[in-house]
C-alpha cells in the first residue's frame, strides 16, 4: 500500500552504521508507545510492519524518538557490490534491532560466497553486540557467586531500577 | 534500566543462594502483597536450599544419600523433585539422571523447579511482568514494557562477554547447560564421564522446570541433542558445539543469533 521509504539501505557499510546505532530510547513506557497504526508522528516511523521486499526503508538514522520508537520491517534496496547483489532486511521493535536477515548474498563465485559467508555472520555478531545493553537478562551455564559480579547478568542488574 | 523514568513502577532484587545467584527483575507496580511475596520467596530459596543441597552434610538430601529418613515435614517437596526427577529420566531416555556417579544429586532439577516455583508465588500475588534467573536459568512471564517481549540474551561459551543469541517471548522460558566457569560438570549418565561434545546448549520452553532439565539431558546427549529436541513438542534449542559451530532447532525463538 503505502511507501514508506524514508532512506534506502543500500550498502552493506549501511547496515553496518545501522547496527551500530545505540537505540536510544528504554523499553517504552506505558503512555509513550505509540501503536504503529495511530497517526505517526514522523516519516520514520510510519513504515508499517511487514514492509514489502523493495524499497523500503531505513529508520532515519537521527532517531533520537524517545517514545517508543519505530517498529517495522525495513528491507534494503538491492545493492549491486563488486562481488555481486547484496540485500539485508532489518526487524526493528520499538526502536530495537530483533532481527537481522541477509536476502541476498553473493553465489555466483566461489570468492562471492566466501566473503558472503564472513560477512552475514558477523553482521548478526554486530547486531548482537550492539544489543547486548538491551537485553533483560542472561541465560547461560550457571555461574558461582563471584562469577556473578563479573556477569552481564549482573551488569543488567546493577542498572535496573 | 528500563524503568529509570518511573523507578516506582518494578523492583530488581538480588540473592545468593545455592552457590550462585538469583536475580528478580519486576516490572509491576511493587504492591504490599508483591513485596511480601518476593520476601517469602527469598526466604523459601533458603530453606530450598537447606533441605537439598548436596554441599551441606546435613541437607535432607545428605541424608536421604546416607539412607537416614527424611526429617518430619520435609517429605512432600522432596517427593515432588524426586517424581520430577523420574518423569524427566524417563522422558530422556535415561540421560537425566538424579543420581548421576551414583550418588544422590537432584540438583539438576531443583534450581529450575525453585524458579519455576517461585515466578508462580510472584504472579498469584499480582505481579503478572516478571523475570527471573537463577544463576541463568530463566522463567520470564508477561511483558518487559507495555507491548514490549521480554529479551533474553544467550552467553557465549567460548567468549566471555558476548552473546551467541537474543530470544525473545512472553511466557518463556530458558535453560543452559555447558562447562562455563564450573568446568565440565554434566555427566554423560551412559558412561559415567563428563560430557564433551557441546560447549553449551540453551534450551527454551514455557516452563523452567522441565525446560532446564531437558537442557541438562540434551546437554549430556552431545552430538544426539539436536535430533532429540527437534522431536521434543514444546521446547527448542541452540547448541554450540565443541569446534565452535552453532546449531539451532527451526523454532528457536531467535530474534538475532550467531550462526548462519
Amino acid at each position: 500500500m503505502r511507501k514508506a521509504a524514508v532512506a534506502t539501505v543500500s550498502t552493506v557499510a549501511g547496515i553496518v552504521l545501522l547496527l551500530s546505532l545505540k537505540p536510544h530510547q528504554d523499553p517504552a513506557p506505558a503512555m509513550a508507545a505509540s501503536p504503529p497504526s495511530s497517526g505517526p508522528p514522523g516519516a520514520s516511523s510510519s513504515a508499517s510492519p511487514g514492509t514489502g521486499p523493495s524499497g523500503a526503508s531505513s529508520p532515519a538514522p537521527t532517531g533520537h524518538q524517545r517514545s517508543g520508537g519505530v517498529s517495522g520491517s525495513y528491507t534494503g534496496g538491492v545493492s549491486d557490490t563488486a562481488y555481486g547483489p547484496v540485500q539485508v532486511a532489518v526487524t526493528l521493535s520499538h526502536g530495537r534491532i530483533t532481527a537481522v536477515k541477509a536476502l541476498r548474498t553473493p553465489y555466483d563465485r566461489p570468492r562471492s560466497r566466501q566473503i558472503a559467508a564472513d560477512a552475514v555472520p558477523r553482521l548478526t555478531q554486530e547486531a548482537l553486540s550492539a544489543q547486548s545493553a538491551h537485553i533483560d537478562a542472561v541465560s547461560g551455564a550457571t555461574y558461582t557467586s563471584e562469577g556473578y559480579t563479573r556477569s552481564l547478568q549482573s551488569a543488567l542488574d546493577r542498572a535496573g531500577v | 534500566m528500563s524503568d529509570a523514568s518511573a523507578p516506582a513502577r518494578g523492583l530488581r532484587h538480588v540473592e545468593h543462594t545455592m552457590g550462585t545467584v538469583f536475580s528478580f527483575d519486576l516490572r509491576d507496580p511493587v504492591t504490599p502483597p508483591v513485596r511480601r511475596a518476593l520476601e517469602e520467596a527469598v526466604i523459601w530459596l533458603h530453606q530450598v536450599d537447606e533441605v537439598f543441597s548436596t554441599y551441606r552434610s546435613g541437607s535432607v538430601i545428605s541424608r536421604l544419600g546416607r539412607g537416614e529418613p527424611v526429617p518430619e515435614g520435609y517429605g512432600p517437596e522432596v517427593a515432588e523433585v524426586f517424581a520430577l526427577c523420574e518423569e524427566v529420566a524417563h522422558a530422556t531416555g535415561g540421560w537425566f539422571t538424579h543420581t548421576p556417579g551414583g550418588r544422590l544429586d537432584p540438583s539438576g532439577m531443583v534450581k529450575g523447579w525453585a524458579v519455576e516455583r517461585v515466578s508462580r508465588t510472584l504472579h498469584a500475588a499480582g505481579a503478572h511482568n516478571t523475570c527471573v534467573n537463577g544463576g541463568g536459568d530463566i522463567q520470564a512471564r508477561g511483558e518487559a514494557a507495555p507491548g514490549t517481549p521480554w529479551r533474553i540474551g544467550v552467553a557465549h561459551p567460548a567468549r566471555p562477554g558476548k552473546l551467541a543469541a537474543v530470544v525473545t517471548g512472553g511466557e518463556l522460558a530458558v535453560a543452559t547447560s555447558g562447562t562455563g566457569e564450573r568446568g565440565a560438570h554434566v555427566l554423560d549418565p551412559h558412561t559415567g564421564r563428563p560430557a564433551t561434545g557441546l560447549l553449551s546448549l540453551t534450551m527454551t520452553g514455557r516452563h523452567l522446570t522441565r525446560t532446564d532439565a531437558y537442557a541438562t539431558a540434551a546437554f549430556a546427549m552431545g552430538d544426539g541433542a539436536r535430533d532429540w529436541v527437534e522431536a521434543l513438542e514444546g521446547h527448542e534449542a541452540l547448541g554450540i558445539t565443541a569446534a565452535g559451530e552453532i546449531w539451532r532447532t527451526p523454532g528457536f525463538p531467535a530474534a538475532a543469533w550467531a550462526g548462519t
